[in-house]
């Protein structure tokens, strides 16, 4: 099994790893029975993604999708945000295995939940 | 593969440089079909029969019982299958270990598709099977019992003897996937009281693509392979020369330097996980204590994965596989662990180091420091970890 050189860059060198003290979103997708997991904390300020951070229990896909998702989500809107797919993380990241897509699908819906969680605490910015 | 610590053994092993020697000449000056008449022919035969004799007298079998293929799945394949077809008319019943190598369960399950009914003893949390539980799930139609020596995942050497000696008084095919413990263990035919046994090149420093299947002088079997007489017709194929020569001298070399190997090997695994115990909190063996080969360590790491474990020591250099779904290829993580009573979770983060001859202290010390600092960074990146 191949990964590309991006993919070993994040795994090397994660992005916005950690937890954010007191987050305006938290997501928490995955679970440890199928040895993935991932935790999302952001920060939000005037609708945009001010912070990111991840944990992430996973393999290296695993691992370079949750740091690739914090920095394309950064500073993006939270409408940009939920724009953010788990075919698009895998795109930047130059692919993954064919066997590694589903290790993937954790980062976006990580993500996507920690918005909602935000959009559900703040129902006043809930769109539509 | 230089400047690599290569720690998995259990995977694959590179051949030994004396072996490699010993097979080069039946590629290209003595290239010859052993089942044709003229000279070179007639040397390539005789290269064949001697080679089966030596692996006969080292497992302590007849050289007519003795039949080469193309390794450790091939003879696993022939012998649940064949035993299957040979004697459905006394039964459809086999009794399978859940720990089996995937080369024994497939073929089982394959059968169970076509009717045949398959029992799956439990293990305990050591992987290891109770002679009793044979004893109490043989019926009048069971027709074959497989259980393997030694487990490739965690090294748990099974009770052999004490099963073949309750199959034998049942009447029942009694067959051993041996591919982990030819070699490493004695392994004795006659001692272990089993009918069928696999065996594989490539684990014993030895060519890939060859292995052995030991038949009982008076077992019958199906063959798997139709079309020529070779094997006493009954496994057809023009002999691997090359790979028969190469697996004869593997063995020789390995029996040779058994005792002395499996010491050195024992000690160093032993100071390894000594080793990381000390340095490492929550970590746990999985497998038998003593029970086990003795190259072989198998021991789950709580809160982190096993693929990025490994990823990790590749990038330091050191080669180890792990029991986690993202190295199964499924979406459960390894089946042996499973049926072991090992929860999912920490199936996942699990790691298999297998010693070899390659191997050193100065790679048990390296290991010892490096990967310490590599399952701290991922217990810091982990959700699940926060002691």
């Amino acid at each position: 099994m191949q990964y590309t050189e991006a993919v070993m860059e994040h795994f090397r060198n994660p992005r916005n790893m950690g937890t954010i003290e007191d987050p305006d979103g938290l997501g928490e997708v995955g679970n440890p029975t199928c040895g993935d997991m991932m935790r999302i904390t952001i920060k939000v300020k005037d609708d945009r993604l001010e912070d990111v951070k991840f944990q992430t229990l996973g393999c290296g896909a695993a691992v370079a999708t949750s740091s690739m998702v914090t920095e394309m989500a950064k500073g993006k809107t939270l409408e940009e945000g939920m724009q953010i797919s788990n075919k698009s993380v895998a795109g930047q990241l130059g692919g993954l295995p064919p066997n590694k897509m589903h290790c993937s699908n954790l980062a976006a819906d990580g993500l996507h939940a920690a918005i909602e969680d935000y959009r559900r605490r703040h129902p006043e910015t809930a769109t539509g | 593969m230089e400047n690599v610590i290569y720690m998995d053994h259990a995977a694959t092993t590179p051949a030994d440089p004396r072996v490699v020697e010993a097979m080069l000449p039946w590629f290209t000056e003595q290239f010859g079909n052993p089942a044709t008449l003229y000279t070179c022919g007639g040397e390539a035969e005789t290269a064949v029969e001697e080679a089966r004799a030596r692996v006969a007298q080292h497992l302590n079998a007849e050289p007519e019982e003795i039949y080469f293929t193309s390794g450790g799945t091939e003879s696993d394949n022939w012998a649940v299958k064949g035993v299957a077809d040979a004697h459905q008319k006394k039964g459809r019943h086999i009794i399978i270990s859940p720990i089996e190598h995937h080369a024994v369960l497939e073929p089982a399950e394959w059968l169970e598709k076509r009717g045949y009914e398959v029992t799956r003893l439990p293990v305990d949390h050591t992987g290891l099977v109770d002679p009793e539980d044979v004893r109490r799930a043989l019926r009048p139609d069971t027709i074959l019992i497989s259980v393997m020596h030694a487990n490739n995942e965690v090294g748990t050497i099974e009770p052999i003897a004490e099963m073949g000696a309750i199959a034998r008084e049942a009447g029942v095919i009694f067959h051993t996937d041996a591919v982990q413990s030819v070699g490493k263990l004695p392994v004795d035919v006659k001692a272990l009281k089993v009918d069928l046994l696999s065996a594989s090149g490539h684990k014993i420093y030895g060519p890939k693509g060859v292995g052995i299947m030991y038949m009982g002088r008076r077992i019958r079997v199906t063959p798997l392979m139709h079309g020529g007489s070779q094997e006493r017709n009954r496994r057809a194929g023009t002999s691997n020369v090359p790979g028969i020569v190469g697996f004869a001298k593997a063995l020789d070399i390995a029996m040779e330097e058994m005792a002395a190997e499996a010491k050195r090997e024992l000690a160093m695994r032993d100071r390894l996980w000594a080793g990381l115990q000390e340095r490492i909190p929550d970590i746990w063996l999985n497998g038998h204590p003593t029970k086990r080969l003795p190259g072989a360590l198998n021991f789950r790491v709580e809160g982190i994965e096993g693929e990025a474990m490994i990823l990790c020591l590749d990038m330091n250099r050191v080669n180890v596989s792990s029991g986690s779904a993202c190295t199964t290829g499924s979406l459960d993580p390894s089946h042996v662990l499973l049926a072991m009573g090992i929860p999912a979770e920490l199936a996942h983060g699990s790691l298999r180091v297998t010693l070899g001859r390659d191997n050193t202290e100065g790679d048990v010390d390296y290991f010892l420091q490096n990967f310490p600092d590599i399952v701290a960074r991922l217990r810091l990146m982990s959700p699940v970890y926060d002691k």
